[in-house]
């Protein structure tokens, strides 16, 4: 099980927009480097990435939820 | 000589100590937004309290030295890493040519400083080097770093073994990052529109910051405050916490529509149409700098003997930074 973290606080969104799709779903497979989702602080929207390649197992926050760093965004079991 | 910035960070920018006298005309007095730890960082590299640093804001740069240079991170609490070797914050430090300056996560806080031996050698725009971001001016051609930018240093002076001020920041002198601060505030210029209730909900209210704040402004959520009823004067706005438009304070808490108060920061405009009901004191004005998102938050009200008071404190403390100097 690997942690995809939030280096920086803000608000974390799933969603590259208010009418977009989700950029990752739960028990969806994802490659190492694919955005899973965006947070954003001062304006700015920064992408979070998962390190490792393997199924996205959970998020740990909601969308639009308040992040810090460390925080831990979702799980992934590489494989 | 000069910085390859290879990661530019979140929003890195050029600051000293700020370019007051021209809020009159609307360009902020801006400057490092944490005064002491950037002060504390140029005073462990061997310069003067004048010299331009780097601001890093949540994600700091990577960035390559291209000459022998003695450098310093102080601020929000941070892995501070040279050839992705760890180093300890709050001292001084040996970056060698073609060294790699990079940035671990934070853990605390929300700026930190790099300082380096002959400071950011930007022009100086109306007497200071920092960046006035919204405003397209000074620091490094007037914005945020980018990959690839060149940022010139200017001549290292003494070697790092020779360099007379003290080697690291005792723990006892540096600031502290807190999850919860008790912030001084003056009540006023307008916080006779407050009703009784609402003056004493913002001095006794828990606060909480919220991911809405950068060099311009914090923004707080909390309770709603009341304000008494009036027929608007005209040119004020139809809302009860507009004012006919006045000059703005460095500090003041405007707080529109009686929801999340707002404090003005360092970059921040320099008039408007919002009521002030208290301004924060200049010596917590850092503490503010300080406080990263979720940081539990207390007005306290004082008189301005106690604001003065706390400003020659202040003072004082920075003073002291510089003692090895004299």
């Amino acid at each position: 099980m690997s942690d995809i973290i939030s280096p920086l606080p803000g608000i974390f969104y799933r969603k590259p927009g208010p009418d977009k799709e989700p950029y990752a779903e739960e028990g969806e497979r994802i490659e190492a480097g694919q955005t899973i989702g965006v947070v954003e602080i001062m304006k700015q929207f920064s992408e979070i990435r998962s390190d490792v390649s393997g199924v996205l197992e959970k998020f740990l926050v909601e969308d639009a939820g308040t992040v810090n760093p460390g925080a831990v965004i979702a799980t992934v079991t590489a494989e | 000589m000069a910085f390859n910035i290879l990661e530019p960070g979140l929003a890195t920018t050029v600051q000293d100590r700020g370019r007051p006298g021209y809020y009159n005309v609307g360009i902020p007095q801006g400057g490092a937004m944490d005064q002491l730890s950037a002060e504390m960082a140029n005073s462990l590299v061997g310069n003067t309290g004048t010299e331009a640093v780097l601001e890093c804001t949540y994600i700091g740069p990577k960035l390559v030295s291209d000459e022998d240079a003695v450098v310093a991170v102080t601020g929000a609490p941070v892995e501070v890493k040279i050839n992705d070797v760890v180093q300890e914050q709050w001292a001084r430090l040996q970056l060698r040519a073609g060294d790699q300056l990079s940035f671990g996560m934070l853990s605390g806080g929300t700026r930190y400083y790099i300082a380096v031996q002959g400071g950011i050698d930007v022009p100086s725009v109306l007497g200071s080097r920092s960046t006035y971001t919204l405003g397209a001016m000074g620091g490094f051609n007037g914005r945020a770093l980018q990959a690839g930018d060149t940022v010139p240093v200017g001549a290292q002076h003494t070697p790092y073994d020779d360099v007379p001020s003290p080697a690291r920041v005792d723990e006892a002198e540096r600031p502290a990052f807190d999850r919860e601060v008790t912030v001084r505030v003056l009540p006023g210029l307008y916080d006779h529109r407050l009703t009784e209730d609402g003056l004493s909900t913002l001095l006794s209210a828990e606060w909480t910051l919220t991911p809405v704040a950068d060099r311009m402004g914090l923004r707080y959520a909390g309770p709603e405050l009341s304000w008494k009823p009036r027929q608007q004067p005209f040119g004020a706005g139809s809302d009860p916490s507009n004012i006919v438009d006045a000059g703005y304070a460095v500090g003041s808490i405007q707080v529109p529509g009686g929801k999340e108060p707002i404090i003005l920061h360092r970059d921040a405009v320099s008039g408007g149409g919002y009521a002030m009901v208290a301004t924060v004191i200049s010596a917590d004005m850092d503490l503010l700098a300080r406080s990263a998102p979720g940081t539990t938050t207390a007005f306290r009200s004082v008189s301005m003997d106690e604001a003065l008071q706390a400003r020659r404190e202040m003072n004082e403390r920075r003073a002291r930074i510089w003692e090895w100097a004299r």
